[in-house]
This record gives C-alpha cells, structure tokens and sequence, in this order.
C-alpha cells in the first residue's frame, strides 16, 4: 500500500529532514511511527499526503508513483486520505455538522448521502448530539473526536493521524487510539505519528522509530 | 484513476467496472458541478447577508464609482440630443447685390440648390424682409418714409457638411462670395463649433473617467476578495487538505465578485434613476420657458442591462484576478 525507497527530504532552506528512509506497509495494516521532536514524523506524513514532495528516491502509493502525480491532481489524490492534525484545525465559524461534513462537500456528495455519513460518523465518535453546536462550545477531547470524524467520513483508504492525542488524558487517549484501531479492522491503513511511548507499546502494533531524519528501529519495541 | 483502485470495499458506488458506467459517470459529474455551482452561489450570498454593513459599504462605493460615469454619459446623452436640434444654426446667410432682382435670385437660389455641397437653400424675398422688420424692430413708421426699400434680397444656405470641417465650410464661403450676384457672405458658426468641440472634449474626459473608476472598481472587488481569501485561509487549507480542487476552492469567492458586482450595478441603477426623478420636474418647466416640450432621457432598457453587464464583468474580473494572485499563494498546494 505504502512504499518508500530511499526517500530523501530536505525542505527550501536546505533543512534535511528525511534520509535515506525505506519502508513498507501493507494495506490494513496499523502503524506507529515514533521519534524526538524534530525527527521528521510530521514529514514523513506530509510527504505522503502530498503536502510536500521529496526531494530524492520513490514512494509508492497504491501502485501510484507520488513523482507522476501532477500537481493538478493532487486533490482527487487527497481525497482517498484521512488527516487528523495535532492542533484539531476545526472550522470555528461551522457547526461540527459542517465541520465533519467538508471532505464530502468536496467530494460532490448529494445531501441526503452527506447527511447520511456525517451523522454515522459522528455517532461513531459519540458525538451525534454536538451535531448543531460550534466547535468553541467543545472541549479539547470532544474536538479531538471532531477531528477523528471529520478524517474518517469520506471513507478514505488511509488515514494519517499526527499526534492525534497531542493534548488529551490517558482515557481520552486510549479511547482515541482504540477508535483509529476499529477504523484499522474494517480495512482501513492507518498511519499515527506520536511520541506518546507508553500508549503506543501497549497497543502492540507495529513502530517505526525516527531519529534525525533516518529510522532508527523497524517494527518490534522501540529502543528510546 | 487511483481513485477507483483506493476505494475500500465498503464503497458500494463504484463497484462496478468503469467502462459500461461511463455514460453514467458523466451525467453524474455534471450533476455534481451542477450542485457544487448552486452551492457556491448560495453560499457566496449567505457570506454577503452575514456581514451586510460592510458588504453593503463596498458595494455603495462600487455603486457610486459605476454610477458616476453613467450619468456622465446620460448627460452627455441628453445635451447631444438638444444640440442636435441647433444643427439647423449651421447656415450661411448669402446677402445678394441690391441691383439683383427677386426672380434672378430665386433662380439663384435653386441653381445653388442643385449643388452637392448644398442641402437646402430658403430665398427671403427683400419685401418679405421688409415688413417682417418692420414687425419686429417697431420702426414701421420711420421705414414706411423711405420710398425705396433699403434691404437686398437674402439666400439662407444650409450646407451639407460637418459644422465643425472648417476648411471645407471655408471653401463654399469663398467660393459663394465670388459670385457676382454675391455682395457678402455670413457664417456665424463660432458658437455651435465651439460647443461641439466641448461636447467632444467632455466625451474624451468621460472615457478618461470611467477608465479610471473601472481600474478603481476592480480594486476594491480585488481587496474586498484578498481579504476575504485571508479570513478563511484556514478553511482553504483544510479544503486543500481534503482535496478541494482548485475550482471548488475558487468558486464561492467568484461567486461573491459577481453579487459586489450585480448589486454595485443595482445601487448605481437606482442612483442615477433617482437622481433623473429629481430633475425631472425643473428641467420640464426650463423646457416649458422655451416652448420645447423636451424630457430628459433616461437610461431605458438597454443602457440599464450594460449597467449591470458592466457591474458584474468588473466584479468576476476583480475577483478573478485576486483569487488567482492569492489562492496560490496558500500552502499547501
Ligand atoms: N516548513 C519547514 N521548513 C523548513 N524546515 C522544516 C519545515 N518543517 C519542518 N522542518 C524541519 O524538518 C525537521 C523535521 O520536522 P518534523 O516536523 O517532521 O518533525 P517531527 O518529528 O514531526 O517533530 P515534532 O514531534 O516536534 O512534531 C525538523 O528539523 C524541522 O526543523
Ligand atoms: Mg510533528
């Protein structure tokens, strides 16, 4: 599903922030990937998305080489990808129906289907009676459960998540992660960036750990 | 497509193969655009309602800057119509020899006629002269004591050519003084020439001015825009971030160019439909003072559809270009 080889990224100013990464994930598998602050998990994430391109070596996704995909494109592209952000990045001006709603507003889906999923998505998260209010009126956890629905709604092939439980309690995080892994078992891929050790070991999936731009271990436990 | 390869299984749609499905395929991403255009249109106007002081504030000043060179035009419009029935001014006064009898100059007269230089001529007869003078100065008395008639026979010329082309206008003027018959020639055309030149230069000044205030309109729709892109930036990267095309992203924004421009057009409609209400009635009661039954004319149907036409074209100009300056500037691609 997901496939790099010898993927190198240095940003404008000339920052490197991957090197030489090779990696493989199999379609429905679940993924962590670890590391300092600074070890280029978001990039890692972001270069699969197509937020940024690398600079050297191949990724695959899908049987789709990233380097042939124009910039035109990009957007039919995205939209078969889930992303959740650290930092909830909800509309505050939309009520969390809207909210959840944009990837199928994008999509062009007819409103009886958009009402459809959103309401399913949002029950998922068990947010279905905050459908009406503003994401102000939320807190940080239910915002959070916002973000996960808003990521998931579309129904995409593979999800990012990027410090999804940056600022939530151990609960709230458990329950976070134990979401992403019912996403995982209907055959979704699912990709969380987090330095959040302890929860990510007990969740005994596989971890990729990052340190200065290289992979530091391949699956098992993390050495750090 | 990858997208046909990314689905999951649980997508019931698209399940099956894409080429029996073609046909269908296209009737529903017309539907799509279809929806997603009725969407932006919407949306676009519930953006306008939500803010109406300052939207209404932009959209006045687009209303003035459209209005302003609109009733510059109808005026423009109105004065040409006025002069238009002065042309008849434009008419050499032939003053024939005192020994030219009345059947020689209106044999004069029709032969000049005949002329392709020449529209018309009208002979005024010198004891029609006569006694309209002596109408009109009051010296009926003092005229009736001299035993011969003092005013020679006249030809009114109506030449058939631009008022304003002095050379040719000087031309027939020499060439009708040289004449035999021919004591002088008058041509007082000065002040109809002059004010034709005015009417021209006004012209000029208008199309300076609606120049001017068409860039000004532009720049005002193009920062209300840029604006507006900067106070939803985050929703257009997360639009962005889900795949939004670049189309979908720019649509409402076009959207909103398009409702500044038909209402700045509708503001500046009824301005100046206002304004023409309110002078109206003076401008009747002038016209009155010289027995012209004058009405000013208003913009009627086809000038108040450019108008608008004008409004709008102005407004997705003025949108377009600060939606392509500024949406690329927004990461990520
Ligand atoms: N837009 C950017 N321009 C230049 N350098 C950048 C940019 N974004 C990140 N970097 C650099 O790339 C490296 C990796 O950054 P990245 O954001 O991937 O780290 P991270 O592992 O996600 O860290 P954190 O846990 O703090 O989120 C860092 O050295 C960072 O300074
Ligand atoms: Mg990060």
């Amino acid at each position: 599903m997901i496939r790099l080889t010898n993927v190198h990224m240095s940003y404008p100013g000339g920052n490197e922030a991957l090197r030489n990464i090779n990696l493989h994930i199999e379609r429905g598998a679940m993924v962590y990937i670890t590391g300092r602050s600074g070890a280029g998990k978001s990039t890692l994430l972001r270069l699969i998305a197509l937020i940024d391109r690398h600079t050297r070596g191949q990724i695959i996704i899908n049987g789709q080489n990233l380097e042939r995909v124009r910039n035109a494109r990009i957007p039919i592209f995205r939209r078969h990808i889930g992303f959740m952000f650290q930092d909830h990045r909800l509309l505050n001006d939309r009520t969390v129906f809207d909210n959840v709603s944009l990837p199928l507003v994008i999509a062009g889906y007819r409103h009886q289907e958009i009402r459809k999923r959103v309401q399913a998505a949002l029950d998922k998260v068990s947010l279905l009676q905050k459908a009406n209010s503003y994401p102000m009126a939320l807190s940080g956890g239910e915002q959070q459960r916002v973000g996960v629905a808003r990521a998931v709604v579309h129904r995409p092939a593979i999800l990012l998540a990027d410090e999804p439980t940056g600022n939530l309690d151990p609960a709230l995080s458990w329950d976070t992660m134990k979401l992403f892994e019912q996403f995982n078992q209907v055959g979704v891929t699912v990709l969380i960036a987090s330095h959040d050790l302890d929860m990510i070991k007990r969740m005994s999936k596989r971890i990729i750990t990052l340190k200065m731009g290289r992979i530091l271990t391949h699956s098992g436990t993390p050495t750090e | 497509m990858i997208g046909a390869k990314m689905r999951p299984a649980n997508r019931k749609k698209n399940s099956r193969p894409t080429k029996s499905a073609s046909k269908s395929e296209i009737k529903r991403r017309f539907d799509m655009w279809l929806l997603q255009h009725a969407q932006a249109f919407i949306f676009s106007l519930g953006q306008y309602i939500k803010f109406p002081v300052s939207n209404l504030l932009t959209t006045a000043v687009i209303g003035i800057s459209l209005a302003l060179p609109a009733s510059f035009y109808l005026l423009l419009d109105n004065v040409r119509y006025v002069s238009s029935s002065w042309d008849g001014s434009l008419q050499i006064t032939l003053f024939l020899q005192t020994d030219v009898d009345e059947t020689e100059a209106s044999k004069l007269a029709t032969s000049l006629s005949g002329k392709n230089t020449i529209d018309e001529t009208i002979l005024i007869k010198r004891a029609d002269a006569l006694s309209e003078y002596q109408k009109i100065s009051g010296f009926a008395e003092a005229l009736d004591t001299l035993d011969e008639n003092p005013l020679p026979n006249v030809i009114l010329v109506k030449p058939k050519l631009d008022g304003r082309n002095d050379t040719q206008t000087e031309d027939l003027i020499k060439e009708l003084e040289a004449m035999p018959e021919v004591d002088s020639a008058q041509f007082d055309s000065g002040w109809i020439k002059r004010l034709l030149y005015i009417l021209d230069i006004i012209n000029r000044l208008i199309i300076i001015l609606s120049t001017l205030l068409a860039v000004a309109v532009l720049l005002i729709i193009g920062n209300t825009i840029r604006l507006a892109i900067h106070n939803r930036r985050s929703e257009i990267e997360i639009t962005k971030l889900f795949g939004g095309t670049d189309s979908f992203i720019q649509r409402p924004f076009l959207y909103s160019g398009l409702w500044y421009g038909v209402f700045g057009g509708i503001i500046a409609w009824l301005l100046i439909t206002i304004s023409m209400q309110l002078l109206d009635g003076p401008v009747k009661q002038l016209a009155n003072l010289y027995s012209s039954d004058f009405e000013l004319i208003g913009l009627g149907l086809c000038n108040s559809l450019i108008l608008l036409g004008t409004g709008i074209a102005l407004g997705l100009v003025g949108s377009w270009i600060a939606v392509k300056r500024h949406l690329r500037a927004i990461e990520p691609i």
